[in-house]
């Protein structure tokens, strides 16, 4: 890809902007259309695109694959652990009513906490996927 | 205060436990999370069970929502015992996992294997104690998923072809039920159980309720094997590690059959199944063909572990020829062999797990002469093998008792007879390789080998003397499928 100029540069100018995205559909999903899933696969995406452009191996510098696969672990254990910790504060598994003061703010939170959760653990899966079809027959 | 949690704690345990492997990345950690985990989950379950013994359903809402609105949770005497039968499954096989799983899967799985494995065991446990219809599917995708991958870790190259296969059907499967459930929501707009149990009588002379019903009994039918949907199993058991052919010999099948059981009885109810036209007589039939294909096919392999395979697609028409009676003696003796097959199961795979660790075979040539050089796995495989004919003192004898008793109470004696002619055709196939083991000198181009490590040995036997316990002291296991039957059949707690 290295006598690709416009793709190399339109790359390099629109990956910030997905992250952006991906970050906006994060945390505006409790508001507005998206959430956890829609900005891990976006997160994800941009993360395959760079390593399409720039290759694997700079891509596997940027994000290891022990790396990606301790946060698909990491995102599922957050999700479990919201679940756990409204159980210590008394409320039911997964009760995010009891994780603040009020309960409209316990359930924010929880669901934001949730929704970061899948979003960790599906933008990590999505990256492992790709590596792992791209690095087969190396 | 905790014991209110019990319910959640069941599936939450075994799903932290899950990335924790991963985090932990060595093989060994993980191996002790997940024998901490079984345990705790077992003795969840007894605790559960024993609740239910005493005071009757118990319901959590998960999130603190309501029920019809939010997830619930149910747990009643039919499913606190499958639950038991899963835990206790789990923690027999857990502690078997160690030795079997350093000999057959490369080293930097191991920590993978025992996250699928622990996810496996979350989808199985979910699936029984969830009250909610979509709920169920979503922990039969996360018990199937992971199981494709645990069948693919098998030292065979063939193994990723039947995790392959058996992806392609169990996806099958799972859709046609996904279907069946959205057209029941679309019909009593509720997916939590008890509501829908309420709601489709009004509903249910409707042509969309029928379909409904048509397509969840199909895909079931292909997730417990019911023959003829049973062709991803054989393959499946025969080249999956031996601790993973264990668990879900012992536990998926099982698992299957239950949801079929909560669907038929307590969702659409036993009239409605019973108006369905021949549908009591058609399962029937199925039942027994398969027992019969089944044990006919198992008489001629010569893996052994795929002999029991096939055996396993039998045994699971002796329980569909329980339920089809539809009658408490014939559910009865359905839900008891869920049980008991488990136990049976679980110990022939384990004593044929200890052989392949050995011998590194399982094939039929290969176990020449094991009776003297493996005297304890070889014992304990015979057992197994009795119980799985059906001698008195063995569990097999009381799942045949029952069946053969619901035959003659509706006065259909070809029935019985067939079950006890079935029985002969099992004798075959476990006496071929009692022969093989006992009576035929060792191969000479092979290096002697020496009995199992404790490690395998001990689970297996734990299984072995658990198949003569619940042969003689029926207390639990009846008692327990007894009251199982009268729910189901709506005439109890």
């Amino acid at each position: 890809m290295r006598h690709h100029v416009i793709l190399r540069v339109v790359a390099k100018l629109s990956i910030p902007f997905i992250f952006l995205f991906a970050l906006y559909v994060q945390f505006h999903g409790d508001f507005g259309p998206g959430g956890g899933f829609q900005a891990g696969v976006i997160f994800g995406a941009a993360f395959i695109l760079y390593a399409l452009i720039f290759g694997l191996d700079n891509a596997l510098k940027v994000a290891p694959i022990n790396v990606v696969i301790f946060f698909i672990a990491a995102g599922l254990l957050l999700f479990a652990g919201v679940g756990v910790a409204a159980l210590l504060y008394g409320g039911k598994f997964l009760d995010y009513g009891v994780l603040a003061s009020d309960f409209v703010a316990g359930q924010h939170l929880g669901i934001l906490l949730v929704e970061l959760g899948v979003g960790i653990t599906v933008a990590a899966v999505m990256i492992a996927v790709f590596f792992t079809f791209a690095d087969r027959g190396r | 205060m905790i014991a209110a949690h019990y319910p959640a704690l069941q599936i939450a345990l075994p799903l932290i436990a899950a990335p924790l492997c991963v985090l932990l990345r060595r093989g060994t950690w993980a191996w002790l999370v997940t024998v901490a985990v079984s345990w705790t989950a077992l003795y969840v379950s007894v605790q559960l069970l024993l609740q239910v013994l005493a005071s009757g359903p118990i319901s959590y809402e998960l999130g603190g929502w309501a029920a019809p609105w939010g997830i619930e949770y149910r747990v009643d005497s039919v499913n606190a015992f499958v639950l038991l039968i899963v835990s206790g499954i789990s923690a027999i096989s857990a502690p078997y996992a160690y030795k079997s799983v350093i000999h057959e899967i490369p080293e930097h799985q191991h920590y993978l294997f025992y996250s699928a494995y622990l996810l496996c065991l979350t989808g199985l446990l979910g699936i029984v104690i969830t009250g909610d219809a979509f709920n169920v599917f979503v922990f039969l995708e996360i018990s199937s998923l992971s199981s494709y991958v645990l069948i693919s870790l098998g030292k065979d190259r063939k193994a990723v072809t039947a995790a392959y296969q058996y992806l392609v059907m169990g996806t099958i499967g799972a859709t046609f039920f996904l279907i069946g459930v959205g057209l029941i929501y679309a019909m009593t707009g509720t997916l939590n159980m008890a509501d829908i149990a309420n709601r489709i009588d009004q509903v249910q002379n409707t042509r969309t309720v029928l379909a409904a019903f048509a397509f969840i009994t199909v895909g079931l039918g292909l997730k417990l094997a019911l023959f003829p949907l049973h062709l991803w199993l054989p393959n499946a058991y025969a080249y999956a590690p031996s601790v993973v052919t264990v668990f879900l010999a012992a536990t998926a099948t099982k698992v299957a059959i239950y949801t079929m059981l909560r669907f038929v009885f307590t969702l659409f109810g036993t009239d409605f199944a019973l108006d369905v036209t021949l549908l009591a007589e058609f399962l029937m039939a199925l039942a027994l063909v398969g027992v019969f294909a089944a044990s006919i096919t198992a008489i001629f392999q010569n893996n052994i572990k795929r002999m029991l395979a096939y055996s396993s697609v039998a045994q699971v028409g002796y329980m569909m020829l329980g339920v089809s009676f539809f009658s408490v003696t014939g559910l009865t003796g359905g839900i008891v062999h869920l049980f008991n097959h488990a136990m049976m199961k679980g110990a022939l795979f384990m004593a044929l797990g200890a052989i392949f660790f050995r011998v590194g075979s399982v094939h039929i040539d290969r176990i020449r002469g094991l009776g003297k050089q493996m005297p304890f796995t070889m014992f304990a495989f015979v057992i197994g093998g009795l119980s799985l004919i059906g001698i008195p003192l063995t569990v097999g004898f009381i799942s045949k008792w029952y069946l053969i008793l619901a035959a003659l109470e509706r006065g259909w004696w070809p029935i019985a007879g067939l079950v006890l002619l079935s029985s002969l055709l099992a004798i075959v196939y476990v006496w071929r390789v009692v022969e093989v083991a006992y009576f035929r000198d060792p191969p000479t181009n092979h290096p002697k080998v020496t009995e199992a490590p404790l490690s395998l040995l001990v689970p297996t036997w734990i299984l072995v003397l658990a198949n003569i316990y619940f042969g003689v002291d029926t207390t639990l296991t009846v008692g327990v499928a007894d009251t199982a039957a009268k729910v189901l059949l709506g005439l109890g707690q």
